[in-house]
């Protein structure tokens, strides 16, 4: 690892003065992929601003009646709070989903939405890739792109964002709250992270030096009728190669609202309004939900190794809308998939 | 260079004045207890809490597996957490608690888990056992699993290329009182 320079925040204003202009700077409080990468050295920040102390651990509810959440929150705690679980189970489900019980004590809330691709050619720094070294290309095209993208990518990269909090955070329209030189700004959770196109280097659009510093849900946490089903290689601790988050509003058997998204197909949550239009309105069965799905996946492409994850996509989702509908949702404990 | 493959077109990690001891991340003073022993040290930043306790304090019973974070042979417990010591580094650990496998025995006893361990022959190579050990006891601090499914899900973080896994399921039972 390369050497860095260590630094503690005292607050909030101390860690944007300290990362103001000085774009070696990295923050860290989780590091469970920041410090990963740089033992990789992919990161090789000049100095580490250590945010751990910062008050950004709580959870409060806002006026309006949701959540407000703490940046530094740890993931496993987000987990099996109450209100969470309670309130906003689909996201208590996809944090229990991801990584490992160890990793998710560290991990922080403002961290996993930060967290950078698992791509292996990012990781590995003999071969090209254009999100770690812009203008090299992209190894994937053409590699072993088993768990690619089959939405939203570009010529430059067919990386995915590995977060399953991310695809919850996705359906319930979280808003993501940040600090900088230039003051506050809240960011809608559509438009934090980025598709790839010409600059796949950014993964959000955080602006250089700011801060998260805390993550609000709405109300509306579609408790009674969810799911997020994740598929992957093994029962647990690794990475999605397709996951579904889902959230319906039900009056009968038809459908008011729905919400769902994709994780692990592209380069952010797949959210597409007109897919979730497609089921406003109509019964919840089988034949609507695969036209959803056709709808959600309706520009997929796949690069060889991954052209598997289209039809998974689609089953996927459908699996996810019906157990959401019959108020069944993937129990992340049991890995039956009823 | 003529080989196009050894130039990729990026800039090489070799930075001899970043790489060397000494120089811009030397030196970050941090106290902390292991196994209950207070430490006052100074650090190189880049140390991590698995190389402290192994390298500088010479408890080696914490295994480096992966140094990754991907296969749970490092797990201690900070103040009372379990997490991967590899992926922790220790200056930012100020004040923190840490017990390693080797804290656990009080007195000369064995913890309940180790003795469970023995009695189920929970390991065959016994690498990944003291993260096994650590990380059983963090779960059952959490106090979140109670079924052997729950049990399984929530130690998943911990890989035992023996396949010991019915053994561990079996000894965490016990260590819980459910045998």
């Amino acid at each position: 690892m390369i050497e860095f320079q260590y630094a503690r925040a005292t607050d909030v204003a101390d860690a944007v003065r300290q990362m103001a202009g000085n774009p070696g700077a990295k923050l860290v409080a989780g590091g469970t992929n920041l410090i990963d990468l740089m033992k990789m050295e992919v990161e090789r920040p000049a100095k580490l601003i250590d945010i751990t102390r910062l008050p950004l651990k709580q959870v409060e509810d806002t006026p309006g009646g949701g959540l407000r959440i703490g940046a530094l929150v740890r993931n496993s705690d987000l987990a099996y709070l109450e209100a969470v679980e309670q309130r906003y189970p689909v996201l208590a489900s996809a944090i229990k989903s991801g990584a490992s019980q160890q990793l998710r004590n560290m991990a922080t809330t403002g961290g996993n939405l930060l967290q950078r691709t698992r791509c292996a050619y990012f990781y590995d720094t003999t071969t090209p890739c254009n999100k770690r070294a812009p203008g090299s290309g992209c190894s994937a095209i053409g590699g072993h792109n088993r768990m690619h993208a089959i939405l939203g990518t570009s010529d430059a990269c067919i990386a995915v964002h590995p977060s399953d909090m991310c695809v919850a955070l996705a359906i319930l329209e979280a808003k993501v709250h940040v600090t900088g030189a230039s003051g506050d700004r809240s960011i809608a959770f559509a438009d934090f992270h980025r598709l790839p196109g010409d600059t796949p280097q950014r993964d959000t659009n955080l602006d250089a030096g700011e801060i998260i510093t805390a993550v609000e849900l709405p109300p509306k946490g579609f408790a009674r009728n969810y799911s997020y089903l994740k598929i992957r290689d093994r029962l647990s601790y690794a990475f999605a190669l397709v996951s579904a988050a889902v959230g319906l509003e039900l009056d009968g058997d038809t459908i008011k609202e729905a919400r769902f998204a994709l994780g692990g197909v592209a380069h952010k949550p797949w959210r597409d309004p007109r897919a979730e239009a497609a089921l406003q309105g109509q019964p919840a069965n089988a034949a609507t939900f695969a036209r959803a799905a056709d709808v959600l996946l309706r520009d997929a492409r796949g690069y060889e190794h991954n052209n598997f994850k289209i039809d998974l996509a689609r089953r996927c989702l459908v699996r996810a809308l019906t157990q959401a509908a019959r108020g069944t949702p993937q129990s992340q404990s049991s890995k039956k998939i009823a | 260079m003529a080989d196009s493959l050894a130039d990729p077109g990026f800039d090489s990690p070799n930075d001899p004045a970043r790489r060397a001891n000494g120089g811009a991340g030397a030196g970050i003073s941090v106290s902390l207890k292991v196994n209950g022993t207070s430490h006052a040290l100074t650090l190189d930043p880049r140390t991590t809490i698995l190389d402290l306790v192994r390298e500088h304090l010479e408890l080696t019973g914490t295994k480096k597996g992966c140094d990754q974070g991907q296969c749970g042979a490092c797990t201690v417990l900070i103040d009372g957490r379990r997490v991967v010591s590899c992926l922790t580094f220790a200056v930012m650990c100020e004040g923190a608690e840490i017990t390693t496998v080797e804290g656990l025995a009080v007195n000369g006893a064995l913890h309940p888990l180790q003795q469970a361990f023995i009695d189920h022959d929970a390991f065959q190579c016994g690498y990944c056992t003291p993260g096994q050990i650590c990380s059983a006891a963090g779960l059952i601090a959490e106090g979140k699993a109670k079924t052997a499914e729950e049990i399984r899900e929530l130690m998943s973080g911990n890989i035992c290329r023996c396949g010991a896994y019915t053994n561990i399921v079996a000894a965490i039972q016990q260590a819980m009182g459910r045998s």
